[in-house]
């Protein structure tokens, strides 16, 4: 029963899905409205869910004293202070004094140094890494210079590489992406259908 | 002889293992040096960011134009300076602007766009009747198939939570196909390619984008059939800001954000080449080192 009554939802729920997309009827499209409508609350819960989960292994970490357990007093201390700086009645919405300042001066900085501290970090794995050991390499190798030289103003050179560059990101690049998205597609319907039939449950836990 | 032998092939080991803080200070002087001078690189535009421009350029006077701000503060840097453009030109043209956020971070992020681009270079642009901040919500693509449906049922007041009903621009706004283009910034997900799927082939609703150079080879499939145009990083922001000064002469010898960020960008290019190639020098010697080394040990 435990088992048996979830995998029926997400046959008849999926099965339902699957139907209105291909049958025009205002009292379907009314249901899938109605369905769409959960998702939204769903994904609600799940936001009180992972707050709940950063929370538990936070705190058990500071418990414990496991390794690192101050950059949990952080998170947590971080996770309290932006809560109820939006939160505080009298504040209005999201504008206030105090959420807009530590928006700005405390995680646009932190965020901006991460993403920044790729540029090193992308470098040196460049130097280190990117050798011409074999045809396949070489090949990367000269289409990731010819990427980067179109960034570099060279004068009349300038066109033929933007020309060439323009061409490995039309033609190569895009052939690949589109076989991955395509894969990626296929080997979706292939999960879904899965799910549908009740051949994939580990969504349920092991229980 | 032996001696030397043995020095120098230690020098080019020591070279292929050089210490990564001191690639970290030539990247860190070839990022820095060009913004400190505020130097400016204007780069020509290329068929998919003028195929963009000339979509908001074709579009009437008070055309419906829907900008979703899904980024956060990682990528404002690269993607901010195409907002601002896009932003600028939609003013321009009269349209009205519809600004809602996919990420939580979006929210404030369109708050400093109207603060820093609309109010100060378009005084005349009034809220309600020619923009509207609509703010975040949840949901994420779940949202867009909603807005696409019924609009207000998820937006039913604006980010300062004056119902919408009371707003003029908001009044015949039923669902996103009311909307003439929707503009998505931000490479991530949800982002464009969410758009695309889920409003724009649906809806059959033009799509446009901006997004970060790393993630815009995974959205060049979409263009031209689902995307308008894309623009991939700094470089695609200093594209449009040329487009954007060929078209506006007032903005002729201002120095533009994205442009800014190319002459930093294409000095660090310049650096990381010098050091792939140097790395593959060494390689090659280390290799023709070592074969030798082997031949001689056979005989």
């Amino acid at each position: 029963m435990k088992r048996r009554v979830p995998l029926a939802m997400v046959f008849i729920v999926s099965l339902f899905m699957v139907i209105q997309y291909f049958v025009p009827l205002d009292s379907l499209a009314w249901m899938y409205q109605y369905l769409l409508d959960w998702t939204i609350i769903i994904g609600v819960f799940a936001l009180l869910l992972g707050i709940w989960s950063l929370w538990h292994v936070s705190y058990g970490k500071i418990k414990q004293r496991a390794e690192n357990w101050q950059y949990s007093i952080v998170t947590l201390a971080g996770l309290f202070i932006m809560i109820i700086s939006g939160f505080i009645p009298g504040w209005g919405n999201l504008n206030n004094y105090v959420y807009e300042h530590l928006f700005y001066y405390v995680l646009v900085p932190i965020q901006a140094t991460m993403f920044s501290l790729l540029a090193f970090f992308i470098s040196s794995a460049a130097f280190r890494a990117f050798r011409a050991r074999s045809i396949l390499a070489s090949l990367l190798l000269f289409a990731g210079l010819v990427i980067m030289l179109r960034f570099v103003p060279m004068g009349p050179v300038s066109t033929v590489v933007a020309d060439l560059a323009g061409w490995i990101l039309r033609v190569p690049n895009m052939a690949a992406k589109r076989a991955i998205i395509i894969g990626i597609g296929l080997g979706a319907m292939a999960t879904a259908f899965k799910i549908m039939f009740g051949i994939e449950r580990s969504y349920l836990g092991r229980d | 002889m032996g001696n030397g032998h043995t020095e120098h092939k230690t020098l080019v080991e020591r070279l292929q293992f050089i210490d990564r803080r001191i690639i970290f200070v030539f990247i860190g002087l070839a990022v820095v040096i060009p913004l400190l001078f505020g130097a400016v690189l204007k780069e020509e535009t290329t068929p998919i960011v003028q195929t963009f421009f000339d979509t908001i350029e074709g579009l009437p006077e008070g055309s419906r134009v829907l900008l979703s701000f899904d980024y956060g503060p990682t990528t404002a840097p690269e993607i901010q300076p195409m907002v601002d453009a896009i932003v600028r030109q939609c003013a321009h043209r009269k349209s009205k602007m519809y600004m809602m956020a996919l990420w939580a971070t979006g929210d404030n992020l369109t708050g400093e766009t109207i603060e820093k681009v609309l109010k100060p270079e378009f005084p005349d642009y009034k809220y309600g009747t020619d923009y509207i901040n609509l703010g975040y919500q949840t949901g994420n693509q779940g949202l867009i198939r909603v807005l696409l449906v019924d609009f207000k049922m998820m937006y039913a007041v604006d980010a300062s939570g004056t119902d919408v009903d009371s707003i003029p621009m908001m009044k015949n706004i039923r669902n996103l196909k009311n909307f003439d283009l929707i503009v998505s910034f931000g490479g991530g997900s949800p982002g464009i390619k969410e758009w695309v799927l889920y409003a724009g082939d649906p809806g059959k609703i033009p799509v446009g984008g901006g997004c970060t150079a790393v993630s815009a080879p995974l959205l060049y499939p979409y263009y031209p059939n689902q995307l308008i145009g894309l623009l991939g990083g700094a470089k695609g922001a200093a594209e449009y800001e040329n487009a954007l000064i060929n078209a506006y002469p007032e903005y002729k010898g201002r120095k533009m954000a994205g442009m800014k960020l190319m002459m930093s960008q294409a000095v660090s290019h310049v650096v990381i080449m010098f050091f792939i190639l140097f790395g593959n020098i060494l390689y090659f010697i280390q290799r023709s080192r070592d074969k030798s080394r082997s031949m001689e040990a056979g005989r």
